[in-house]
C-alpha cells in the first residue's frame, strides 16, 4: 500500500494553525511562570517554620502529584462552576490544571535543590549577619537554582507537552486544531506529522537556550 | 574599660540529653587573644558556635560590652531567654567568624564573598563596598584574585578571602574555629601568617586551634576544654608548659610526642 503524502489541506488551513500554535505558546507561557513560581512559594512554605503551612504545602504537593491533569482540566471546567458561581474558560481551566500539577512537582525539585546546599553556606551568611531571608535570597537559592536548572528544564518541556491537554476543554491550541484539519480533510497522517514536527521545532530551540544558560552559569566552577 | 568586650555567664550546652559543656564563665578583653585547645568532641567548636548564635545556648547569656544579648522572661518553670532575629544579626555583625571549612560562596568572586556583607547587610552602595573589600583582599595579599571564583584558588587563598569577609564587616571580635585544620601543611603558613598580622594589629580574637605552637605564640591566654567546661586555663607558658592538671598534662604530651 502506498500512500501520497498530501500537505495541500494543512497549507489552506496555516490560518487555523497559527492560531493554534499562537494558543499554545500563550497557554505554554503562562502555566511556565505560575507553575515554576508558585511552586517555589509551595517549596518554601515546606520548610516553613510554621506548621500549619508545611501542613498544606505537603497536602497541596500530594494531592497535584496524585491527580491526573486531565482530569483536574476537565474539573476545573465542568465541576467548579457547580459548586461556585464563576465562569470558567478553557484558557482558565487548563491554566489551573496545568500550573497547579507544575507547581507540585517543581515544589519538589526546589526542595531537592535547597535541601542540596550544605549547611555551612547558611552559616557562613548568618555569621556575617544575613537574616534568614537575605540568604536563601543571595546564597541559597542562587546556589540551588542553578543545581536544579536541568530538572526544571524538563518540567518546562512537560508543561509544554501538557499544553496538548487543554484540547479535551476546546482550548484552541495546535493539537485542537490538527484534530480539526483532519477530521475535516480525512489526513491524520499529515496533520499529526506536522503537530508532531512543530512541538519539536518549538521545544528543541528552547532546550538549547536553557543548556546556554546552564554553561553561563558554570563559569564559576 | 572594665567591662570586658565581651562575657560568657554560665553557658550551658546540650544536644539532646547529652550535655557538651555547662556553666562555662568567660571574660574577654579589649585586645585579648583566646586560645581554645582540648580533645575533640570536648566542645570547643560548640563553645564558639555559642558565642554568635550558630548554636543556641540552653542557658547563661552572652554579653557583649555589657550588654546582654536575649531578652528574659519570666516563665512558668523560671526564667527564659528569648532571642529575637534582628538583634542576633546585629550581633554577628559585631562578632566574625572564620570556619575550618572556610564556606565561600561559590557563586561569587573572592570580591563578590567580601563585598557580600557589606552590600546586603550594611547597605553599602556597590562602588565603595567594592573599594572597602579590595582594601580587605589587599590586607590578606589577595587582591589580584579579586575576580578570582573560589573553586580556582587554593585552600589557603580561600581561607584568606574567608578571613577577609570576616573582616569587612568590621568586627570587634574574631571567632576562628580551627582555621587551618582543612589544609595542606604547605598552605597552612599563609594563613597562620594571616592571623598573626591580625594578632599584631591587637585584635580581639577567640581561636579554637590543634596548632599548640601557634596558640603558644598568638595567645594572650589558653583555655583548655574537658569535662564538660574550661577545665584548665592561663597563660600558654602557664597551661602549654607547665599545665597542673591530669586531662591537661596527658593532652599536652601528648602533642608533644613527636614534636622535634
Ligand atoms: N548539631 C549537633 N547535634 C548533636 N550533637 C552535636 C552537634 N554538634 C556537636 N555535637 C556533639 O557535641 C560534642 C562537642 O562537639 P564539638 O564539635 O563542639 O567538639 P570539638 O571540640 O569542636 O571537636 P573537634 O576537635 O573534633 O572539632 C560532640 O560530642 C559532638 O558529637
Ligand atoms: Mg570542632
Amino acid at each position: 500500500m502506498t500512500y501520497r503524502w498530501d500537505f495541500t489541506p494543512l497549507l489552506d488551513n496555516w490560518q487555523a494553525l497559527a492560531m493554534g500554535a499562537v494558543g499554545t505558546v500563550r497557554l505554554f507561557a503562562v502555566c511556565l511562570v505560575l507553575g515554576l513560581g508558585f511552586g517555589l512559594i509551595v517549596a518554601l512554605a515546606r520548610r516553613s517554620r510554621w506548621r500549619l503551612a508545611r501542613w498544606v504545602s505537603i497536602g497541596f504537593i500530594e494531592f497535584f502529584r496524585n491527580t491526573p491533569v486531565l482530569v483536574q482540566i476537565l474539573w476545573f471546567y465542568f465541576a467548579l462552576p457547580m459548586l461556585v458561581p464563576v465562569e470558567i474558560t478553557p484558557f482558565t481551566a487548563a491554566i489551573f490544571g496545568i500550573s497547579l500539577n507544575s507547581a507540585a512537582y517543581s515544589a519538589e525539585i526546589y526542595r531537592a535543590g535547597i535541601q542540596s546546599i550544605e549547611p555551612g553556606q547558611w552559616e557562613a551568611a548568618r555569621a556575617i549577619g544575613m537574616s534568614g531571608l537575605q540568604t536563601l535570597r543571595r546564597i541559597v537559592l542562587p546556589q540551588a537554582l542553578r543545581r536544579v536548572l536541568p530538572a526544571l528544564t524538563n518540567r518546562g518541556i512537560e508543561i509544554f507537552k501538557m499544553t496538548t491537554l487543554a484540547s479535551v476543554v476546546a482550548y484552541i491550541e495546535l493539537l485542537h486544531q490538527g484534530k480539526l484539519i483532519a477530521s475535516l480533510n480525512f489526513n491524520p497522517l499529515e496533520v499529526y506529522t506536522v503537530i508532531g514536527a512543530l512541538f519539536f521545532l518549538f521545544l528543541y530551540p528552547l532546550v538549547r537556550a536553557t543548556y546556554a544558560l546552564e554553561r553561563r552559569l558554570a563559569r564559576s566552577d | 574599660m572594665d567591662t570586658p568586650l565581651l562575657r560568657l555567664a554560665g553557658l550551658d550546652k546540650r544536644f539532646g540529653d547529652r550535655a557538651v559543656f555547662s556553666g562555662v564563665d568567660l571574660d574577654v578583653k579589649r585586645g585579648d587573644r583566646i586560645a581554645i585547645i582540648g580533645a575533640s568532641g570536648s566542645g570547643k567548636s560548640t563553645l564558639l558556635r555559642c558565642i554568635n548564635f550558630l548554636e543556641r545556648p540552653d542557658a547563661g547569656r552572652v554579653i557583649l560590652n555589657g550588654e546582654p544579648v536575649g531578652a528574659e522572661r519570666q516563665r512558668s518553670g523560671g526564667t527564659e531567654t528569648r532571642y529575637d532575629e534582628g538583634s542576633l544579626n546585629r550581633l554577628r555583625q559585631r562578632v566574625g567568624m572564620v570556619f575550618q571549612q572556610f564556606n565561600l560562596f561559590p557563586h561569587m568572586t573572592a570580591l563578590g564573598n567580601v563585598m557580600e556583607g557589606l552590600v546586603t547587610v550594611k547597605r553599602m552602595a556597590r562602588a565603595p563596598a567594592g573599594e572597602r573589600a579590595m582594601a580587605e583582599l589587599a590586607r590578606v595579599g589577595l587582591a589580584d584574585k579579586a575576580e578570582a571564583y573560589p573553586a580556582h584558588l587554593s585552600g589557603g587563598q580561600k581561607q584568606r578571602v574567608a578571613i577577609a569577609r570576616a573582616l569587612a564587616m568590621e568586627p570587634e571580635i574574631l571567632l576562628f574555629d580551627e582555621p587551618t585544620s582543612a589544609l595542606d601543611p604547605a598552605l597552612v603558613g599563609e594563613v597562620l601568617d594571616t592571623i598573626q598580622a591580625l594578632a599584631a594589629e591587637g585584635r580581639t580574637m577567640i581561636l579554637v586551634t590543634h596548632e599548640i605552637g601557634f596558640a603558644y605564640h598568638m595567645a594572650t591566654r589558653v583555655l583548655f576544654l574537658a569535662e564538660g567546661g574550661i577545665y584548665e586555663q592561663g597563660t600558654p607558658d602557664e597551661v602549654l608548659k607547665a599545665p597542673r592538671r591530669p586531662l591537661t598534662q596527658a593532652f599536652i604530651a601528648g602533642h608533644r610526642r613527636f614534636s622535634f
